[in-house]
């Protein structure tokens, strides 16, 4: 784990102060949980060949992450320390399947493609991650905009990459058809000369790119951000 | 550390609130997820008489496509010998669990539809791709020759390569107005790489995917064989 929280508890705290504003804002850049914590890489090369579906991916990765870091610190004092990890593993496992439920239900095409990854969000690392090394240590509130802001984090790579990914991989966005071989787009290429040498580049819709994608933004924002450099 | 007989009761009671929980959920929502289930179906077999429609299949809502379903589609499911089983929906026919039974005892499905332009025939097709299972729709004209439409499904082809059967519109679209006899013979449809020699009967691979493509040929020779029987009877 990147982080071990310790902070110390005070008194009479503002509901929504400095930190958690801070808990909020951090993981979308300082602590973000993909480029500087390097977690949950594996869901984020698989769902980023869409932007609808990694806006799909990121509201379920948030839910989750805040509800089972809210549900953990709420039991953390009177879970057994003996079975600490099956604990955490029930409670984000029972979430994970209502939210698969959910979806299901609310809509089927985008379950039929997600599902398989929307199960792997139990074994997504950054949930488990925030249990051990935020919600474990933490109250109840402060754990849950700890989750919320690690969801956002996650979201916001997964959606900034899937954007890239989408556009020049099928010349769409959010699936908004931009440019392409059909009149269907709004560049068409077959009639538009100035763009006629157009194709989209089919190495963006292979898992392989977003690897690439999440590298570069590792890099430009460690360059940025000399702080950051000797994290790992 | 918690006593053994704290982490047991613990331990049983989160697992029964757990248990209770999700199956009053999954029983609750089981209603709604068997009514997406059947809409979901009934749009992927329209997909391939989606030039006949009349209306735009992406723009239909949910109601609409079952309507369209019941009124205009008559549905017969037959033996593997072709003949006609009585008793039995086609649209409650699982390709999947049919693949399991010996060859002998499969049943297929066979969706008529009719429309202004047409009566069309829809039968399911299954083969293996690359990664795992592939199907498809093939809408046969009433020659039973040509194929006015065709859409393809799969679990887990490679994405911008396999997985373009489905993905991409402009392969299956390939196949409309592809013949599958020649001089009352039957030769199915391939898919083939580098030119096409016999524009009547080929389609052009997708590059990068030959796995899928030679697994997209050997399913449609396999699968329409198993139809020609009952078109046969039609015929007559």
């Amino acid at each position: 784990m990147a982080e071990i929280a310790t902070q110390v508890e005070q008194e009479k705290e503002p509901f929504f102060g400095k930190k958690e504003r801070k808990l909020l804002t951090d993981p979308l850049s300082d602590n973000n949980p993909i480029t500087v914590q390097v977690l949950g890489i594996c869901s984020a090369l698989a769902v980023t060949t869409l932007v609808n579906k990694a806006f799909v991916m990121a509201i379920a990765v948030t839910f989750v992450t805040a509800m089972s870091n809210f549900a953990v610190s709420f039991l953390r004092k009177g879970m057994p320390k003996q079975i600490r990890m099956i604990v955490q593993l029930v409670v984000v496992a029972f979430l994970v399947t209502l939210v698969e439920l959910a979806l299901k239900a609310a809509n089927y095409p985008i379950w039929k493609e997600l599902s398989v990854y929307i199960g792997l969000i139990i074994t997504n690392c950054i949930v488990m991650g925030r249990l051990e090394a935020y919600a474990m240590a933490n109250k109840p509130w402060r754990s849950f905009v700890d989750g919320i802001g690690n969801g956002l984090g996650y979201g916001v790579i997964l959606i900034i990459v899937a954007a890239f990914r989408e556009l020049f991989g099928k010349g769409s966005l959010a699936g908004f058809q931009i440019i392409g071989n059909t009149p269907d787009y709004l560049i068409d290429t077959t009639k538009n000369s100035f763009f006629s040498w157009y194709m989209p580049n089919n190495m963006m819709v292979i898992p392989a790119a977003a690897l690439f994608l999440i590298g570069s933004i590792i890099w430009i924002q460690r360059s940025k951000n000399q702080n950051l450099v000797d994290v790992s | 550390m918690h006593s053994n007989k704290y982490v047991t009761v613990y331990t049983v009671i989160m697992t029964l609130v757990v248990s209770v929980v999700l199956a009053v959920v999954v029983s609750g929502l089981k209603p709604i997820h068997d009514d997406n289930a059947a809409v979901y179906k009934k749009r992927e077999i329209l997909k391939a008489v989606k030039g006949y429609l009349g209306s735009d299949l992406d723009k239909m809502s949910d109601k609409e496509v079952l309507d369209l379903f019941d009124k205009n589609i008559k549905q017969v499911v037959i033996d593997a010998n072709g003949k006609p089983v009585e008793g039995e929906k086609a649209e409650d026919l699982d390709m999947a669990q049919e693949e399991k039974k010996p060859l002998a005892d499969r049943h297929y499905p066979v969706f008529t539809f009719e429309s202004d332009k047409g009566t069309f025939y829809l039968v399911s097709i299954r083969g293996n791709g690359l990664w795992d299972k592939i199907w498809g729709t093939i809408a046969l004209k009433d020659d039973f020759n040509t194929i006015a439409g065709a859409s393809f499904g799969h679990v887990g082809e490679t994405p911008g390569l396999g997985a373009e059967i489905s993905d991409n519109p402009a392969f299956p679209k390939q196949f409309e107005g592809k013949t599958i006899n020649e001089d009352g013979k039957y030769v199915s449809v391939a898919v083939v790489k580098g030119g096409i020699k016999k524009p009547a009967h080929q389609v052009d691979a997708i590059t990068g995917a030959t796995i899928t493509s030679k697994g997209v040929t050997e399913m449609l020779d396999r699968g329409l064989r198993i139809y020609l029987p009952y078109f046969e009877s039609l015929k007559k």
